[in-house]
């Protein structure tokens, strides 16, 4: 199963209005990092399907959510409950280590 | 039970990957979970591997070895080494999804980590603002003024990347000399965007939540100043990553693991190295890859040495 992508347009609707716990993946296409983590949150995600959804943002395509939260490296994993930001994880990690992160959330 | 099985998958290793394949000899790659393709995969123009006159997108260059490597039968796992198992005849690489490989031979190609400033703040703002790699995080730099810490290709490299989107770059270098390619030392002193403080040490990073400055001092003077900046880039050079075999394999003084004169054989048989992980001091993709032909040429030596011996010893019984 392959994350879906939100955007500019439907960040608030989708991330911010969204009841669940939800995980934006801020990325771009020359992000060879972001390559790298892109099939592993996949994983994550499918692993997970009731504890966590993960979403992608292009930041190329959508730099207002990006320049709203301050994006300066990429890949960017934010967290968010209720309209806040719960948690940030920076750089691309292997698989158990993304999962440490995480685990207040896949639990 | 594998020939060999080689840890590692930038020059050295995919090198090593597409002579031990053609050798016939099957190779498992252990190519990393998120740094396959390794340092190349975040540069960008390679203008100095030979037989790209145009030159190559350091990710392009990764990609094709893996292909070729691939071609000949190479199989590649992306996945981390977790536990080793070396002394023995038989060696046994444990990787992050609990799978347990076997084999004959290990090379190891693990190449280096990016080495850090070492100060308070770096850590905390790592990701805000403080940053490894120009090419993933410098768009986010547009009109800014940033920093480059360093005096090497890959200082040069970043600062030159990055004019592309900043203002203005200060490249900071602890001293007057230079290890960096008269070609790139000089493309950097001819851009305008960059100005070069040398003699400077970076004492201190400041920013709450983003990085807002950053505090140098003058080596020779003494003279302590902040410069404003949104960026700090460190490049700083590498550090071997033998973590895995600390204790286990024989490593120099400078921190790499120590291989006999020009080979890649390890302090113990069966195992090899190839690349950053043995070189303090050329670090070149080209030469990488050369010494991981160095380590798959070995490797087969060796397994036919096993081989031999097991058939003597099959037929004395």
């Amino acid at each position: 199963m392959s994350t879906r992508d939100v955007t500019d347009a439907t960040f608030e609707a989708e991330v911010l209005k969204n009841e669940k716990t939800i995980m934006v993946d801020f990325w771009a296409e020359w992000c060879g990092p972001c390559r790298a983590v892109s099939p592993i949150l996949d994983a994550i995600a499918s692993e997970h399907p009731d504890k966590l959804e993960i979403v992608k943002l292009n930041v190329d395509h959508n730099p207002e959510t990006a320049m709203k939260y301050q994006i300066t490296s990429i890949p960017a994993m934010k967290v968010f409950r209720g309209g806040e930001v719960v948690k940030t994880v920076i750089g691309a990690k292997p698989k158990p280590a993304l999962e440490a992160d995480l685990a207040e959330f896949l639990a | 039970m594998r020939h060999v099985i080689i840890i590692g998958s930038g020059p050295a290793g995919y090198t090593a990957a597409i002579y031990a394949a053609r050798a016939n000899l099957a190779p498992l790659v252990i190519a990393s979970s998120v740094e396959f393709g390794g340092e190349l995969m975040k540069t960008t123009e390679v203008e100095n591997f030979p037989g790209f006159p145009e030159g190559i997108m350091g990710p392009d260059l990764m990609t094709r070895m893996q292909q070729q490597a691939e071609r000949f039968g190479a199989e590649i796992v992306y996945d981390d080494v977790v536990s080793l198992e070396l002394d023995g005849p038989v060696k046994a690489v444990t990787l992050g999804n609990g799978d347990r490989h076997k084999a004959h031979a290990v090379i190891y190609a693990t190449g280096s980590a990016y080495r850090k400033l070492g100060l308070p703040d770096e850590e905390r703002l790592s990701g805000y603002g403080v940053s490894w790699c120009a090419t993933c995080d410098g768009a986010f730099f547009r009109q800014k003024t940033v920093a480059v810490i360093g005096g090497g290709d890959s200082a040069m490299e970043e600062a030159t990347f990055l004019t592309r989107f900043v203002d203005k770059v200060y490249l900071i270098h602890r001293s007057e000399s230079f290890r960096a390619s008269a070609a790139m030392l000089d493309r950097a002193t001819a851009d305008p965007k960059i100005e070069f403080i040398m003699n400077a040490r970076v004492e201190q990073i400041f920013g709450a939540d983003l990085v807002s400055g950053i505090g140098i001092v003058d080596t020779v003077t003494g003279e302590q100043r902040t410069l404003d900046v949104s960026g700090v880039f460190v490049a700083i050079g590498a550090d071997p990553r033998t973590h895995l075999v600390h204790g286990v394999l024989e490593l120099t003084e400078q921190g790499t693991i120590a291989v006999e004169g020009r080979s890649s054989r390890t302090s113990l048989p069966g195992v090899f190295a190839a690349g950053d992980v043995v070189d303090p001091t050329y670090k070149q993709a080209i030469t990488a890859a050369g010494s991981g032909t160095v380590a798959a040429l070995d490797a087969q030596h060796y397994l036919e040495t096993v081989h031999d011996a097991s058939r003597t010893a099959a037929a004395a019984v």
